[in-house]
């Protein structure tokens, strides 16, 4: 367990840069979720903590210690890749082991601590197994499993569920929090996918074009969004944008919008474009007079309006998100 | 020599092999047999030569002398290998086979030797004239060894390396062709594995024994059925600079059981010599086949 | 593969100076000594000729290659070797392709046809040389006596054309495997929708080659084609040197036979030099062609 901080973490290519200044302080054991679009620049800042590329200024620290300029495997890190980055040539206990081989450890010792991990992990039957042999899921908890035996002061996480199809998604993404919080181990978890995390995250840093818009715990990031960028980014369906008659440009989330009846009525007029029931609620796609579509988000038993209907929409001004 | 390196940068078009496929559409009845008479006329012209001259290793001069001769095996076998195998004409064939034994084993494990450690070089590090490095491997796969026969010749000869292995393997494996190649592959090795064994705090050569190496496995094979028959069938080079009969290996050798004059040649132990020399290279070619098409065939993604 | 090699980079790089260049040193050391050194040589080499006793070079500048391009031998030796290439890579390709679409036809039984077919590519071209000349022996060869039983009397050791006939047979013959192997698999990456596809259309068998199969082969019969231009230039040397040492008068005399000849046998290093320097050309030419293809493929 350790604390991790950015300080000022630059980074560029040439002469073009690509992360503009990070600061965080990371405490201990906290499980935070670096999301963004593709090329915001997460994979790169997360790929310096682990060494794996140089910092181009300011300071990245593990508990406490500068550690710009050691080797990965000084920094006391174990990482999860993204495509699992599983050797494939040696069996599952092979791949587990080899970190601790390199460091010398006891045989003994490396055999109880990667059978305590695939325990864990329930992989212990698959230890003889080469990856090649194994499902999505299985590489998944192997990939986990290297990380663990290493008994890491901070793990990193690259984009590790994306292989996996959505339903094991989901389940990986709870048992992968639930062994962070066993182990309590700080955690950089990198990935695009804003449910994951909403889900996961202690707090989250949601990055667009190499800066960090906003650092903080999921639903205060979703009910204060820092920009335009975050408020559109974080929640789905994403947050509704318009011009409000005069008041210029304000985002409402869908869930914030209601439908009024009738031609004329509510804050705004719109055409119902289409409706997409999906039991427990029903997104409403509504059309405004100058073509912009808008989602709201009702009830699964509300009524749903006819395709065509003029309706207006209504909102609670506490709700409009304004931006610059 | 046979000229030009067996493996310069024939990455072709093409997939390896499927297994079972049909790439005509169903045949049937009459086409099918057909489709087999049209392949056995193809073994045919494939065999005839090769079983001609076993037919002749194992029958008695006199046979062959007043044609035509039989087209079946004789009960000359056993006297003919032996008197090859022992004393030849020139040099025992034994003695030759060994000689080219060394020269295709030391071609084969040479070059992929060398070959493996450069290729790890230029792909996984940076470092002052690797650019330069890079396109003077380029060069060598565009020059075959006969275009600097003589004056190779003449460097060997002024290492005093005439008449020995080191003189017939060095200059064979002197081309970057291999390099290319495990260039190639190692470009396909995924980013993150190298990542991983940092991580795992693997050293650089840790990674090239542990990780590169063991997934080099079927490439490095793959090239060994390539060289060794590369470095065991070559001619012109052996014929150069092995001017003692006990340094001959028996694909040149052959040549040299030919009387010069009017003579009439020696072929049932001609013939046995053949046989001999053909032996080890099919059956390290029908023995590794998969290997051996995958490297020859397999294209680079 | 891409056009500037270089362009492709691993993203993770080790550090170190000494070590890469402790990597690269053996191979650096070997191509430069028993590589580059006398490929340099070569070309100093044609630029001059050694005085009468051999003491001292003269420095002849072109002098030897517009001897050369002058000599009605070396011209005929071009001419010999355009011919034997010609030859060469079309009947071996031609053979292959047949039997690589029979196989290719099989659903079972293909494997063996292909474990027997690789044999000869296991073969050398000088035993390939050896196997062909004893049956064609003038005095003991089976193949001669059937013809002369035919009425025909073969004999190579004073027919132009025979001589040509057999070493172009024998070149093709070792080269055979490794076009059927090429062309096979050519075959089978086609994928076999495209094929069904035609026959629904109602092509027949012939019509589907032609009009499908060929040109969808095109990649590879162009890569053979080169590769086996560069074959019979360069590795059919053993198949000469035994069958016939390029007579009858210089009948079968490639170009490689050349190099050898006057450089060896006649000891005209300069001539053989500048021999040398213009092989060199023609195998940058089809190596750069064989690349340019390759690059194209690759991007398609």
């Amino acid at each position: 367990m350790a604390t991790l901080s950015l300080r000022d973490v630059k980074k560029r290519f040439g002469k073009t840069e690509v992360i503009h200044g990070v600061n965080i302080d990371i405490e201990e054991g906290e499980f935070i979720v670096i999301v963004g679009p593709s090329g915001c620049g997460k994979s790169t800042l997360l790929r310096m903590v682990a060494g794996l590329e140089t910092v181009t200024s300011g300071e990245i620290a593990i508990d406490g210690a500068r550690v710009n300029e050691k080797e990965p495997m000084d920094r006391d890190i174990a990482m999860v890749f993204q495509n699992y980055a599983l050797y494939p040539h040696m069996s599952v206990f092979d791949n587990m082991a080899y970190g601790l081989k390199i460091a010398g450890t006891p045989k003994g010792e490396i055999a109880e601590r990667v059978e305590q991990a695939a325990d864990l992990l329930q992989i212990r039957d698959f230890l003889a197994r080469k990856p090649r042999e194994l499902s999505g899921g299985q590489r998944q908890r192997v990939a986990m499993g290297r990380a663990i035996v290493r008994k890491p002061a901070v793990f990193l996480f690259d984009e590790p569920l994306s292989n996996l199809d959505a339903k094991l998604r989901v389940q990986m993404r709870l048992e992968i929090r639930q062994l962070q919080r066993e182990l309590g181990v700080t955690s950089l978890y990198v990935t695009h996918d804003q449910v994951e995390a909403m889900t996961m995250a202690d707090r989250m840093i949601v990055m667009n074009a190499g800066h960090a818009d906003q650092i903080g715990a999921p639903l205060e990031v979703y009910s204060n969004p820092a920009t335009e960028f975050v408020a559109g980014f974080i929640g789905s369906p994403p947050t509704n944008f318009f011009e409000a008659g005069g008041r210029g440009r304000i985002g409402v989330r869908p869930e914030h919008l209601s439908i009024v009846e009738g031609a004329g009525a509510g804050q705004l007029g719109a055409t119902v474009a289409n409706a997409e029931p999906l039991g427990a609620e029903t997104l409403v796609h509504v059309r405004l007079e100058n073509g912009s579509l808008l989602t709201v988000r009702q009830d699964g038993a509300a009524p749903i309006p006819a395709e065509g209907t003029g309706i207006g929409l209504a909102w609670d001004g506490r709700h409009e998100m304004r931006f610059g | 020599m046979t000229g030009r390196d067996a493996l310069a940068a024939e990455t072709p078009p093409v997939k390896a092999p499927g297994a079972d496929h049909d790439g005509m559409v169903e045949r049937r009845g009459a086409g099918l047999w057909l489709t087999h008479l049209g392949l056995i006329v193809g073994l045919l012209f494939i065999f005839f030569p090769i079983w001609l001259a076993f037919v002749a290793s194992t029958i008695s001069q006199p046979e062959i002398a007043r044609p035509p001769m039989p087209l079946l095996p004789g009960d000359q076998f056993i006297e003919n290998y032996t008197r090859a195998l022992t004393s030849g004409i020139n040099a025992p064939v034994a003695l030759m086979l060994g000689n080219s034994l060394v020269m295709a084993l030391g071609i084969a494990f040479g070059k992929i030797a060398i070959s493996l450690l450069s290729a790890f070089a230029i792909v996984y590090f940076r470092f002052p004239g690797r650019q330069l490095f890079f396109w003077l491997i380029f060069l060598t796969l565009m020059l075959p060894v006969e275009v600097r026969i003589v004056p190779t010749y003449e460097v060997v000869a002024g290492f005093g390396m005439l008449n020995s292995y080191s003189g017939l393997i060095f200059p064979l494996i002197a081309s970057a062709t291999a390099t290319f190649l495990f260039r190639q592959f190692f470009m396909t090795v995924p980013d993150e594995l190298a990542e991983a064994a940092r991580v795992d705090g693997a050293r650089p050569m840790r990674f090239f024994f542990d990780i590169l190496l063991p997934m080099s496995r079927t490439n490095i094979a793959a090239l060994f059925v390539i060289l060794f028959i590369y470095g065991w069938n070559q001619y012109l080079w052996p014929l150069l600079i092995t001017t003692d009969p006990s340094m001959n290996t028996i694909v040149m050798g052959i040549k040299q059981m030919f009387p010069s004059g009017d003579d009439i040649a020696d072929w049932p132990v001609i013939m046995a010599t053949s046989i001999l020399a053909m032996i080890p290279p099919v059956i390290v070619v029908v023995g590794m086949q998969r290997l051996f098409i995958r490297g020859l065939v397999e294209s680079e993604k | 593969m891409t056009g500037t090699p270089a362009a492709m980079d691993k993203r993770v790089t080790f550090k170190g100076l000494w070590l890469p260049l402790l990597l690269v040193l053996p191979q650096i050391v070997i191509t430069a000594v028993f590589f580059f050194y006398p490929a340099g040589q070569a070309i100093w080499q044609s630029l001059y000729i050694p005085d009468p006793f051999g003491l001292s070079m003269k420095f002849v500048g072109l002098g030897n290659f517009e001897y050369l391009l002058g000599d009605p031998y070396y011209r005929a030796s071009f001419l010999t070797t355009a011919v034997f290439s010609v030859l060469v890579t079309v009947v071996s390709m031609g053979v292959a392709l047949w039997l690589a679409v029979l196989a290719d036809r099989l659903i079972k039984g293909s494997g063996t046809y292909r474990t027997l077919l690789i044999w000869p590519y296991a073969v050398a071209p000088a035993v390939a040389g050896v196997l062909w000349l004893f049956m064609f022996n003038t005095r003991v060869g089976v193949v001669t006596w059937y013809l002369g039983v035919l009425g025909y009397d073969w004999n190579h050791v004073l027919n132009d054309n025979e001589a040509m006939g057999l070493v172009v047979i024998a070149s093709a013959w070792g080269r055979i495997s490794y076009n059927f192997l090429f062309f096979l698999a050519g075959l089978q990456s086609i994928p076999r929708s495209v094929i069904e596809a035609a026959a629904i259309d109602g092509a027949r068998f012939w019509t589907r080659f032609r009009t499908i199969v060929f040109p969808l082969l095109s990649p590879t019969t162009f890569f053979l084609l080169v590769v086996n231009v560069v074959y019979a230039f360069f590795e059919t040397f053993g198949v000469i040197h035994t069958i016939t040492s390029g007579g009858p008068q210089q009948a079968t005399t490639i170009l490689v036979y050349k190099v050898y000849a006057d450089g060896f046998v006649g000891q005209d290093l300069g001539s053989s030099a500048a021999q040398s320097v213009i092989l060199l050309a023609i195998v940058s030419v089809l190596t750069i062609i064989q690349f340019r293809f390759v690059e194209r493929r690759v991007h398609y």
